[in-house]
């Protein structure tokens, strides 16, 4: 007894004329080299299919149950970012040839993927003015965890990686698990003042150190003074790794002129929607000298037979199919589509735009930050920030919360989660999508707490 | 260089220009509203060294340019949406409508991944029967949703591995690893630290287990192997394997690329694996995104799933918690808790098939592989004459030494007649091979028609080999120099100065 679907086109009929074609009378004798002993017998233990209309019924009831960025006025960031994507981004990563298609085995038919990811490649090189970027990793913190592993690679005999507690504590557990295969010894200097000591990086590192993490801005929200930090790095001979919000790249300074070796960073706040939490996309750059050590997939210019300009996957002597036990990475699949999301958002927002966007979420942080410290909420760490920033609370943050919650606003992310010694402050982000009512009104009801 | 002199499409560049070339200065394609808090300079608020001299060249091009631009570039792209698209050991199956829709729903799209437990309910609950149900596919005790791609899995069950020996105090350093493995396979695990040892295959095209009872030895962690194998063919001695690495205290990782072949009919955890991924872009419909992203969540039996990464999600009858507390974990392996957006589709797949709608999933796959191999075989050489599961092999050899046609150029050639190629080259056991997987969603009529076009083919072999080693002819750009690339790489544009 077979089932009728609506994604099986083959009927009964059609299945029928397949057994005789193969001299077979049922589909059971295709799976008699399927032991009788690892045989599954009966039906599995799942809710019976739903038709079209059920099912959206039922997802729909789903998300019905969670709060939204449209529903709840958001002022929580801490590596995920509520910020504006525009229209067109949503409409060209919903066209099907983009979403339906696969890696660009075949690049004759595959032109649109792979010149979009060349021109994303150029995009992150403009933004990090670093040469050379891959296609996407998984995410910032798997990118991170490959720009160490890539360091120690690279530079035989060092395994030390220095990173300061001012790294994102979801990179750096991930770092953690990463590290244990290439068995890198990972050092954590405690951040000082919401901001990695120099002086104590300085003293971390030695000649066994492959590389440097530092995070711009941090976790905190604070600025790193990045050029003293990459001579720390380069002073033990270590690569530099910058690990960076894009979209702060609109106006601070970008890590290929402070000497990065390597830049990865977390690019959801390019155009890719929150999600709760992926598909995000990782971005990875490099200098030009560590091309060839590069994770991930590439894409170059050639010729085509004619003369003609074209782009396939290259380089790809690095990679997994072709070096298989050598290669310097094992990512195969990455997060094309986000890229493209990333692709489509940069082109749109376009010089003039990257800009504005970064200087809006640097003002209306500020103002923001302000506001709170009037009300009665000093900022936990004095350093400069861009759009988020830590603030103390005299009033459990637990209660501040949820007293905004009541109000639809998302506060900013408990600290003590992750910083036992920081209980008492808030992480509260503010990107451009956040008005100056938006933000009154979240300064006036935490004051009322007070 | 003008934007008239680079309109589209001119000899000599590309089909399509690049966005670069199509910036003309001071036009935008973005609005945002006006500044509504007080206006301060960016030099007062961030220490000047920080600061960006230099603005980045993205382009300057209207809204109209980018729509064009990517629209029209789209125009010049195979996928599934437009044909048939039989890429060996990457499943790639209809990617059903009403996915894209549940996963693009505010309630699922606009959620941020710390919002407070009690509002992001209906999400977790997903997260739950999603584990649930992939346990129930697999045969394993719990699923873990967090790798993001297949060989994020592998990395993920290889680090599971190490950690269940050294808690037994054992210090095992090789994985073993077939020869027709995927080359994910070898490079998960030198990244978690082993040594790799290749296992020969027999000439049923399984794994050999004379070479494997010789191989497995005290330092060995445990095998890879995906079950059908990258051949399409099931290993009839499955059990055999099974016993003889567990035998020696060593662990089976399942490498579910090629599940959509076994739904119903054989659960890994059950046929003796320890740790086991699944392809959510694969078995479960999700789209690949033009390489992702995909997702590959990991599930274990009850004997390893004390390490899977945290964190896991859990029902205490009343409220769907995420539950970090599990000493033994591995860690985390991303950030949150995977590519959810992909679950969420992966989830609407299977309450749309059911149980038995994915069994027949697997029948009708296993089916239309054998159907097509049988018709492929009357032209090219079948290295492994038995049923093969959802893909098989067939190879180029024949045309390659009568003719000097390789499996390279009728793949090319294949594209002129509509179909994307299948994978060649892959496995690496069979020279000069395609590795061909139709999946359930094609029709009869569509096999039949590939069939024909492969049959023209291996003609035109035989009467204008030229013809054939000079393809495609009629796609977008002609045969890519790949070479060329590789040897003056040209990876970013630059401004031609
Ligand atoms: C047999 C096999 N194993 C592993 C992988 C890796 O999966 P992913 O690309 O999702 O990382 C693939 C991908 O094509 C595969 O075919």
């Amino acid at each position: 007894m077979s089932v009728k679907h609506r994604y099986l086109p083959n009927t009964d009929a059609d299945r029928r004329k397949m057994l005789e074609a193969l001299g077979l009378r049922s589909v059971q004798e295709l799976f008699a080299d399927v032991p009788e002993r690892v045989r599954f017998k009966g039906t599995m233990d799942l809710p019976p299919a739903l038709s079209e209309l059920e099912l959206v019924r039922h997802v729909g009831e789903l998300a019905a149950r969670n709060a939204t960025v449209d529903g709840y006025v958001c002022f929580l960031g801490a590596g995920a970012y509520d910020h504006f994507i525009p229209s067109v981004v949503r409409h060209i990563t919903g066209r099907a040839e983009f979403y339906t298609a696969y890696t660009p085995y075949q690049p004759e038919v595959s032109q649109a993927v792979l010149q979009s990811i060349y021109e994303y490649q150029t995009l992150i090189c403009e933004l990090t003015g670093m040469e050379v970027a891959n296609a996407s990793m998984y995410d910032g913190a798997t990118a991170a965890a490959e720009a160490a592993i890539i360091s120690s690679y690279a530079l035989p005999g060092r395994r030390k990686v220095v990173f300061s507690s001012a790294l994102h504590p979801e990179y750096r557990e991930t770092l953690r698990t990463y590290a244990r295969g290439p068995k890198l010894h990972l050092l954590e200097v405690p951040a000082e003042g919401g901001v990695t000591p120099v002086d104590r990086l300085r003293e971390a590192v030695d000649d066994s150190t492959a590389c440097v993490i530092a995070q711009q801005p941090n976790f905190f929200g604070c600025i790193e003074d990045m050029a003293a930090l990459g001579e720390a790095a380069h002073a033990v001979g270590a690569h530099f790794v910058a690990c960076v919000d894009p979209i702060s790249l609109g106006v601070l300074k970008p890590p290929g002129e402070y000497g990065a070796d390597l830049t990865v960073g977390e690019g959801q706040g390019l155009g890719v929607p929150l999600g709760f939490g992926g598909p995000y996309l990782g971005f990875f750059a490099a200098t030009g000298k560590l091309t060839r050590r590069m994770p991930g997939r590439i894409a170059g210019v050639t010729v085509d037979a004619e003369g003609k300009r074209g782009f396939v996957l290259t380089l790809q002597t690095r990679e997994q199919h072709i070096r298989r036990e050598k290669a310097t990475s094992n990512i195969c699949s990455n997060e094309a589509l986000c890229a493209l999301a990333a692709t489509v958002y940069l082109c749109t927002m376009g010089k003039q735009g990257i800009r504005e966007v970064a200087e809006q979420c640097l003002k209306k942080a500020a103002y923001a930050a302000q506001q709170l410290e009037a009300a009665g909420f000093p900022r936990t760490f004095a350093a400069p920030f861009f759009k988020e920033f830590a603030v103390r609370s005299a009033v459990p943050v637990e209660r501040v919360n949820a007293a905004l919650l009541e109000d639809r606003i998302i506060g900013g992310a408990p600290l003590g989660r992750w910083y036992p010694e920081l209980a008492d402050s808030l992480l509260i982000a503010v990107t451009e999508k956040r008005t100056r009512q938006e933000i009154d009104r979240l300064v006036a009801r935490m004051g009322e707490l007070r | 260089m003008t934007r008239q002199e680079t309109a589209p499409p001119r000899p000599g560049r590309g089909t399509e220009p690049l966005i670069f070339e199509l910036s003309s200065p001071g036009r935008i394609a973005y609005s945002l509203p006006a500044l509504d808090v007080p206006d301060r300079p960016v030099d007062s608020l961030l220490p000047p060294s920080a600061l960006r001299t230099r603005p980045p060249e993205l382009p300057e091009v209207s809204e109209v340019d980018v729509v064009r631009h990517f629209t029209r570039l789209s125009q010049i792209q195979h996928g599934v949406d437009i044909g048939f698209y039989p890429l060996g050991s990457c499943t790639m199956k209809y990617n059903p409508k009403v996915n894209e829709d549940a996963a693009a729903l505010p309630g699922f799209a606009g959620v941020h991944p710390y919002f407070p437990e009690e509002v992001v309910q209906g999400a977790l609950e997903l997260l739950y029967h999603m584990e649930k149900y992939l346990c129930e596919i697999g045969g394993v005790s719990r699923v873990s949703l967090q790798p993001a791609a297949g060989a994020h899995g592998e990395l993920t069950g290889l680090l599971m591995f190490r950690a269940y020996h050294e808690d037994r105090g054992e210090h095992r350093t090789k994985v073993l690893i077939p020869d027709s493995a995927h080359g994910t396979n070898p490079a998960s695990a030198v990244v978690c630290g082993y040594e790799t040892v290749e296992v020969p295959s027999d000439s049923r095209g399984g794994v050999d287990l004379d070479a494997l009872r010789r191989l497995m030895a005290p330092d060995v962690a445990g095998l890879m192997l995906t079950n059908p194998n990258t051949l399409g063919l099931f290993d009839e001695n499955m059990h055999a394997i099974a016993e003889i690495v567990h035998e020696a205290g060593g662990l089976l990782y399942y490498d579910g690329a090629n599940a959509n072949a076994i739904m119903g009919v054989a659960r890994p955890g059950d046929t003796g694996f320890d740790v086991v991924h699944f392809n959510l872009h694969k078995t479960f419909s999700t789209p690949h995104g033009g390489g992702g992203p995909g997702s590959g969540p990991v599930g274990a039996t009850r004997e390893l799933e004390p390490y899977l990464p945290v964190p896991l999600v859990d029902f205490d009858g009343r409220r769907y918690r995420l539950v970090y507390d599990r000493p033994k974990s591995i860690g985390r392996v991303k950030s949150f808790y995977g590519n959810f957006l992909v679950v969420v589709k992966a989830y609407a797949y299977i309450r749309s098939m059911g149980p038995d709608g994915l069994r027949q999933v697997s029948e009708d796959a296993v089916l239309a592989a054998n159907y097509l191999m049988r018709k492929l075989a009357e032209h090219f050489h079948l290295p492994y004459d038995r049923h093969c599961k959802h893909e098989f092999v067939v190879s180029g050899v024949w045309q390659k030494e009568r003719h000097g046609v390789r499996t390279l150029d009728m793949a090319k050639r294949l594209l002129d007649y509509g179909f994307h190629a299948p994978t060649v080259y892959f496995p690496l056991i069979v020279p000069e091979c395609f590795m061909v997987e139709p999946t359930e969603t094609e029709s009869r009529e569509t096999l039949d028609a590939f069939a024909r076009v492969m049959a023209h083919i291996a003609e035109e072999a035989r009467q204008q080999p030229d013809l054939v080693k000079a393809a495609p002819h009629t796609t977008p750009v002609k045969r890519l120099d790949e070479a060329l690339a590789a040897r003056k790489p040209n990876v970013r544009w630059q401004p031609e100065t």
